[in-house]
């Protein structure tokens, strides 16, 4: 008996009974939807974050104050001999010391509180930096200008807005140009920043950002230290020589016993990191997915074996026609698979139109492996859980099963 | 196998064949060395009363079941030494079945029923959509090849059914009470068709238990307790079928 003749005899057996086909068939199609929404949740959950840390910039060295001994953050002790410094910056600026760095931003954080006629509103991040801040975290401005070099050197009292506080302060209206107040000292818009939107964790528009100069006068004062360094390399190659250069600069300066008081973070390792978490979580999601394939191909069985049951006279009428036992066998063994395709098909289908919408603020990315794999399993799970309904078909004895009622 | 040209001619023969169903004391034996010889062109009905041992027979005849002991030759092959494999091939190409309740696939074509034996004798669509639809028209239910077996009557689902069983030209066609779900009317249309088949060099066996059936063939066997109680010959083998109606008998005549 030809392929053909089998795939003909199987179409004939899913559609003599569509209830129950189609009921099978949709064990297959959720578990074949599951392995590729779920595969797209943790693959988009991993795109997200590396753009998060592709958006701070890919060329970067992060330098914080700090050390092992010391905590973390601005809680912890810290001696005015860990600070960091802008003779720190200037040291690192070194074209010589350190030929692979592109730029060096020194950043202050502070916190204020923007006031615009009667309206109010604290941005929940408000730095001060200096104009290399703009290329070296890829936040140009969409409209007016970036903390210039000017600014700095003339302690300018001008401030650059994220979408969120502009929105929180000036509605619908044009901030640029206009007075706000921070802190109680009056500062001129003199820029609005393109949005990046949120990055999971934070809104990125929710940013205030002043000339450095002017920020330790009137913010945070003159003594506090840097918050961080932001390095930028010249190339993405170049990422841990400038890595390297920074360390060797700064260590001589800031190291008690033996141990460094400030940490470098690296975003290429950081992305490294996180993928590698991502992968895990992908894997982890995509082994609960498979699990519902199971099912739905021990539902694939159950319904054959009982199909096989139902058909026994059939069988025996071809037996004695002068069906093989590969006739038998590969007939109810293309009926099965027929199922898990179709079956698989549609799910593929409804993975596809499920991955559009965003599932738990994730929006998933499909990935084309995912969507060949679980077809593929879902077909040979269809195979697997065929096998035996049909090999019992194929055995049984001809005159029993023409006997049977 | 053996040379002589007196095995050759006959399409059956049963040596000491005896077939029991479970063993030792509680062993049941349906037949008991039966001895048969039928020859090519014979119509053979087989009488009994049930248990008699006549289905078992058929099935044995029919390869669906193997002797317990003997030797079973169809066409000169020992049917009893073969395997499953090879028994498919012999039930599909040497044995057209028909059965009392007729025993057409489901949902499923007359014209498909009929095909299905060439399916499984790998024969070309094109060839085998036409062998079948000539056998459908042989036995006169040519206007419903595309209906379905339950869209049928009795009569006419028994008649595709002996389309099927002659589609594939086989050495004999065996009828297990082949009359016994129709209507007289319907009963005496089939066993016409069965007396045309004859009369066209089908070799025929089948088991009724109606004297009035058992009319219509040219040798009468009758069975108890699995032994052959009487064999009566009552027509030649190469004469007509003893039934064979007038107006057939006009048109074999002049055809």
């Amino acid at each position: 008996m030809s392929v053909a003749e089998a795939f003909r005899m199987a179409v004939q057996g899913v559609l003599s009974n569509r209830l129950r086909s189609l009921l099978t068939m949709l064990g297959i199609t959720i578990g074949v939807a599951a392995v590729i929404i779920l595969v797209a949740v943790g693959h988009g959950s991993a795109v997200a974050v590396s753009n998060r840390i592709e958006a701070l910039g890919t060329n970067v060295v992060t330098i914080q104050p700090g050390g092992f001994g010391f905590g973390r953050g601005s809680g912890g002790f810290r001696s005015s001999f860990t600070q960091l410094t802008t003779k720190d910056v200037k040291a690192l600026e070194d074209p010589t010391a350190a030929p692979d760095i592109l730029s060096v931003t020194p950043v202050v954080n502070g916190s204020v509180t923007a006031t615009y006629g009667s309206a109010s509103y604290s941005p929940s991040q408000f730095l001060g930096t200096t104009p290399s801040y703009e290329e070296a975290r890829k936040s140009p401005v969409e409209a007016g200008t970036f903390i210039t070099q000017a600014d700095e050197s003339t302690h300018a009292r001008v401030v650059v807005l994220g979408e969120t506080v502009v929105l929180n302060l000036f509605g619908r209206a044009d901030p640029l140009g206009q007075t706000i107040k921070l802190n109680g000292t009056s500062f001129t818009v003199e820029g609005v920043l393109v949005p990046k939107g949120t990055n999971g964790i934070q809104d990125q528009d929710d940013i205030a950002i002043a000339p450095l100069t002017t920020t330790q006068d009137l913010i945070t004062g003159v003594s506090s230290g840097l918050s961080q360094i932001i390095i930028e390399a010249k190339s993405s190659h170049q990422v841990n020589a400038a890595q390297n250069e920074a360390t060797t600069i700064l260590t001589p300066t800031h190291s008690s016993n033996g141990t460094a008081n400030f940490r470098v973070l690296n975003q290429a390792s950081l992305l490294a990191t996180s993928s590698s978490t991502n992968h895990v979580f992908t894997v982890l999601l995509a082994a609960v997915a498979a699990i519902s394939l199971l099912v739905g191909g021990i539902g694939v069985m159950n319904i054959m074996l009982v199909t096989v049951t139902e058909r026994t006279r059939e069988i025996g009428i071809r037996k004695a026609l002068g069906a093989r036992r590969a006739d038998i066998l590969g007939q109810f063994l293309t009926e099965s698979v027929l199922l898990s395709v179709c079956g698989g098909v549609l799910g593929v289908a409804a993975g596809l139109v499920g991955s559009e919408f965003k599932i738990v603020g994730v929006q998933p990315v499909v990935e084309s492996y995912s969507v060949l794999l679980a077809l593929a399993v879902g077909i040979a799970v269809g195979l697997f859980f065929g096998i035996y309904p049909a090999n019992r078909a194929a055995s049984l004895r001809p005159i029993e099963a023409l006997r049977y009622e | 196998m053996s040379s002589r040209p007196r095995r050759r001619r006959a399409t059956l023969v049963l040596k000491g064949v005896s077939k029991s169903y479970g063993s030792g004391d509680i062993a049941v034996r349906a037949l008991r060395d039966i001895d048969l010889v039928v020859e090519r062109g014979d119509f053979v009905a087989v009488m009994g009363s049930s248990g008699s041992g006549k289905s078992t027979l058929m099935n044995l005849i029919g390869c669906l079941d193997a002797p317990t002991e003997g030797r079973y030759l169809l066409e000169g092959i020992d049917v009893s030494q073969l395997d499953d494999f090879e028994l498919a091939f012999i039930r599909n190409r040497k044995i057209g079945f028909v059965f009392q309740s007729y025993n057409l696939v489901p949902r499923t074509s007359a014209l498909r029923n009929v095909e299905l034996p060439l399916v499984y004798a790998r024969v070309p669509k094109h060839e085998r959509r036409q062998l079948a639809e000539d056998a459908l028209v042989a036995v006169g239910v040519g206007d419903r090849m595309h209906h379905l077996p339950s869209e049928l009557s009795g009569g006419q689902q028994q008649r595709v059914a002996i389309a099927r069983a002659i589609v594939t030209e086989p050495a004999i066609v065996l009828g297990d009470e082949p009359t016994g779900n129709l209507d007289s009317v319907s009963g005496t249309e089939v066993m016409q068709i069965f007396s045309r088949l004859n009369v066209a060099g089908r070799t025929i066996v089948m088991i009724t238990h109606e004297a009035d059936i058992a009319e219509y063939a040219k040798r009468v066997i009758h069975l108890v307790d699995g032994r052959i109680d009487s064999d009566r010959r009552t027509a030649p083998v190469h004469a007509l079928p003893p039934k064979l109606a007038a107006d057939d008998v006009a048109r074999t005549g002049s055809g």
